[in-house]
């Protein structure tokens, strides 16, 4: 084929000959993506063990839909009564609902379904929490910064869109414990001033708990929700390379670059098996960890209820500002306003929109509108990271005050202590937590500046000849005539120790585990001589 | 995306001329993406090292494959049928099997691609270019500029008549579809939170003079000699027309505590409910709904010695003693007292029946509630 004279025929590529050559000419004929194709498989994405809490939620969600998949094979929400007739012996011959049937069904009929479901709810548990913790990674190293605020708004929507599904699927089964929450999640519903009963009845079609509901909840579970959740992780990964990832600040890099490793094919390679192993964790939870043993529950019967009932986790806050918040009732010209209210609609509308406004009121506060991809470390901000701690301290007290009950049975103390100690907790904890968390921030910052100063503690102790005796830093670059570091403090963390000095060496010189592998005499000599040239390339970069 | 050319691309024939590797850099560079440093893990090949990283990798990758076949094995071989206890358990082996060697198996498949790219793959030192400033001002002119004809365009600033019939038909447009869907969803409340099933019924209960006979979940009807001195029970209005939507068992807003004081013990009642209980005078048993008055959950724990009554929901503790009083946690509102009487049924015994429905409404307070 190359035989035609460019002379007489226009100038084109050769044909490719191996058959990839010929399938990626057979696409780009018709679609015209070979430039931007390029540009994404050499995308850049930088690394650092914090990036992947994300990384855990957005496979934790992947791992969800695939065993939900599964699981819609054999699960009936209906409500209607049957007569349970299936393999778990204890409760044959019980009546209850087809949807609790059919989730005994999948866990004793079903061959491999409780490890499936099993694994459905540990992954709905991963994806909040690692949402969570991915936010406060964002929070504390101020990733949520100018260009980023529409991602900051588009996880916290993720999140609270993560807690509604995660409570809509552990509401279907229709079993003792669900169906005390969703009496609960009613009774939050009437207690919304003027148009409360109309909300409840409208979602229940009638009364608690009607006919209807959980066919309702089911599609809002397996398609509604889901739905929203995928479009808004779409915009949210869109963003993310749009807008390219944020980095921490060091080694040359700048605010107008960003380094890493290219998507093609090392970052593929790790990510796609970094989601493998959040898949097997959460399948080593589903096969060694009980989770949400519904037929010990039974059917959910409206005048039961055990001791000890505690909803999953991310819900355990609104249980405990449920548990703390005083008996406060307001009755007015014949209404009344329950004391539900203030802690399960008001309370999560207040912290929800504090955290969205945040970046906002942030940049206001210091006046800062630039462009932000370098990230801050968390004592550079004393104050972000102190309100955060704080918040995260307000986030706890709830959360165990959610399961004080458990708390006052296990190291017998009294239940009303309890709530009252959590109620002052509330109050007194966060300041506290401001305060010390404040106080560490600086210490840290001081310390840095320190070393940076002094040098790294070397401990060698010297004596001078006039009897002083004075312990030996070891400089981090070149001092002045004093003998104080000129090195600035960058945003990067600092040295503490000897040992941390010179970890920056590009070539691996001993290799093997237990012990040095010993090569060839004729291939050790030319690694000898291929790391010598690398050092040297090294050495001459830097000195440059 | 505004495409930025990094220096010049190179020439069809310039690219022949190069090796692979070099094609690829100028791409990279095309695109802004500068690669710093590039070496490969084992720049001589064939060493002992490499070898020995080559197997580890490849190793993984066998482990998976074998986790995969013992996950099949497990998942036909091993028994999974539920027994009762004292039979054999061989069951419970059924889903750590089956789980663990699919987490086996996802695991040493994920570790196998890791290791792969750590140890295989070249090392690389990748930096690229970010083009996060806003667009350029001409840009952003001539954008406005479009937008700003396209709108003259539709003349809809002109014509006011056409902007106004507009935005009706689109307010209409976007209103519709929410009465459509909030209108068909919509239950008219009324008055339902306001009764329960112990709502006197003469047409049911003609015998009775309409009141409603207090049941067990079995439907046995309650008599008083059921109850021991401090003991409670739980108990429904007996309203079995399953085909009309009645069903005082399973009905949600119906559960009622009946309890039995211990001697000695004596209520101090709220007004008007003094006669509520049975005898009317020094009562010895009272009921009260069982829905707590905070969250709707059942208040079931009854501490006979204090007569306190604790929602293990939220905590809320009512004194029975005082007619349900709420003394701590969030509830608000007493539990409403059921008026009880007793009646000779055929069989001689005496039998509990709720002389009214509860005076006040049942449950969760809701903005209606007065």
């Amino acid at each position: 084929m190359t035989t035609t004279s460019p002379v007489t025929n226009p100038p084109r590529r050769t044909q490719p000959r191996t058959p990839a050559g010929k399938m990626g000419k057979f696409v780009d004929d018709r679609l015209n993506v070979a430039g931007p194709l390029r540009k994404q498989l050499n995308k850049v994405f930088p690394d650092h063990w914090s990036f992947m809490m994300g990384e855990i939620a957005l496979y934790s969600f992947i791992v969800l839909l695939l065993t939900g998949t599964f699981l819609t094979f054999f699960f009936d929400p209906s409500q209607t009564e049957v007569v349970y007739n299936g393999r778990y012996v204890p409760m044959q011959g019980i009546e209850m609902s087809r949807a609790y049937a059919s989730t005994l069904d999948i866990s004793f009929d079903v061959r491999g379904g409780l490890v499936i479901r099993q694994i459905h709810h540990w992954a709905a548990l991963m994806f909040v929490a690692a949402m969570m913790i991915h936010m406060f990674r964002v929070f504390f190293t101020g990733a949520f910064r100018k260009p980023r605020e529409f991602n900051w708004l588009i996880g916290l929507g993720l999140l609270a869109l993560g807690i509604v599904e995660g409570f809509a699927g552990y509401s279907l089964p229709d079993d003792l414990l669900s169906g005390t929450g969703l009496r609960i999640a009613d009774a939050i519903m009437l207690s919304i001033p003027v148009v409360g009963t109309w909300v409840s009845f409208l979602v229940f079609g009638g009364t608690f708990p009607g006919h209807i509901f959980l066919d309702r909840l089911y599609i809002a579970h397996v398609l509604l929700i889901p739905g929203i959740i995928l479009a808004l992780i779409s915009a949210h990964l869109a963003l993310v390379v749009r807008q390219k990832h944020s980095q921490f600040p060091g080694n040359g890099r700048t605010e107008h670059q960003v380094s890493g490793e290219r998507v093609y094919p090392i970052y593929a390679a790790k990510a796609g098996g970094f989601f493998f192993i959040v898949f097997a964790a959460l399948a080593a939870l589903g096969a060694f960890a009980q989770i949400n043993p519904i037929w010990l529950f039974g059917p959910y019967q409206p005048s039961q209820v055990s001791s000890g009932s505690q909803p999953d986790w991310y819900m355990m806050f609104l249980d405990g500002s449920t548990r703390l918040f005083p008996s406060w009732e307001i009755r007015l010209w014949g209404h009344t306003l329950p004391p539900l209210f203030w802690p399960t609609v008001v309370l999560p509308g207040i912290l929800g929109a504090m955290a969205a406004l945040y970046p906002f009121i942030e940049a206001r506060m210091t006046r800062d509108y630039q462009h932000h991809n370098l990230l801050q470390r968390p004592r550079d901000v004393p104050v972000r990271t102190s309100l955060g701690l704080m918040a995260i301290t307000f986030y706890v007290v709830l959360f165990l005050s959610g399961g004080n009950d458990i708390i006052a049975h296990v190291f017998d103390i009294s239940l009303n202590a309890m709530t009252w100690g959590g109620r002052i907790a509330l109050l007194i904890l966060p300041p506290i937590a401001y305060a010390a968390t404040y106080r560490i921030c600086l210490g840290l910052q001081r310390h840095d500046r320190e070393v940076l100063e002094h040098g790294i503690e070397t401990g060698i102790i010297k004596v001078l000849p006039t009897g002083e005796y004075i312990e030996v830093h070891q400089p981090l670059g070149p001092t002045d005539d004093h003998g104080h570091g000129l090195l600035e403090y960058s945003g990067t963390p600092v040295p503490k120790r000897m040992n941390q000095l010179g970890v920056m060496s590009p070539v691996k010189l001993i290799r093997g585990f237990f012990y040095p592998v010993t090569e060839k005499p004729e291939l050790q000599a030319a690694i000898d001589e291929a790391d010598a040239a690398e050092t040297s390339q090294r050495q001459h970069q830097l000195t440059e | 995306m505004t495409e930025v050319n990094y220096g010049n691309s190179p020439s069809a024939d310039e690219l022949r001329s190069m090796s692979p590797e070099e094609a690829m850099i100028a791409g990279a560079e095309v695109d802004g993406v500068h690669i710093v440093h590039r070496r490969e893990r084992f720049p001589v090949r064939g060493s002992k090292a490499e070898k020995r990283a080559e197997r580890a990798v490849a190793a993984c990758f066998a482990i998976a494959g074998l986790a995969g076949v013992g996950f099949i094995v497990a998942f036909i071989a091993v028994p999974f049928h539920w027994h009762l206890p004292g039979t054999p358990q061989d069951f419970k082996y059924f889903t750590p099997a089956v789980g663990g060697t699919l987490a086996l198996m996802l695991l040493f498949f994920g570790v196998g691609l890791v290791l792969w790219a750590k140890w295989l793959m070249p090392e690389e030192e990748v930096v690229q270019d970010r083009h996060d400033d806003p667009s350029k001002v001409e840009d952003q002119m001539m954008t406005e500029a479009t937008l700003a004809v396209g709108l003259e365009d539709t003349g809809i600033r002109r014509r006011s008549v056409l902007l106004l019939s507009v935005l009706g038909a689109g307010g209409a447009l976007a209103t519709v579809p929410l009465v459509y869907l909030v209108g068909s969803l919509l239950k008219r409340p009324g008055t339902t939170l306001f009764h329960t099933m112990f709502q006197r019924n003469t047409k049911l209960f003609p015998q009775s003079k309409g009141m409603v006979p207090i049941v067990y979940s079995d439907w046995r009807q309650v008599s008083p000699d059921d109850l021991l001195p401090g003991g409670l029970a739980t108990v429904f209005p007996g309203v079995r027309q399953p085909s009309e939507g009645y069903d005082g068992v399973h009905n949600a807003s119906s559960p009622t505590l009946l309890i039995r004081l211990r001697p000695g013990q004596v209520v101090h009642p709220r007004k008007g409910q003094a006669d509520f209980g049975w005898p009317k005078q020094n009562p010895q048993y009272i009921a009260f709904s069982k829905i707590c008055t905070h969250a709707g959950c059942p208040a079931s724990l009854y501490e006979q010695q204090t007569g306190r009554l604790l929602c293990p929901c939220h905590q809320s503790q009512f004194d029975v003693l005082s007619d349900a009083k709420p003394v701590f946690g969030p509830a608000t509102r007493s539990l409403p007292k059921l008026p009880l009487e007793v009646l000779t049924g055929k069989d001689g015994r005496l039998y509990f029946y709720a002389r009214s429905d509860y005076h006040e409404p049942i449950g969760p307070g809701f903005w209606e509630r007065p």
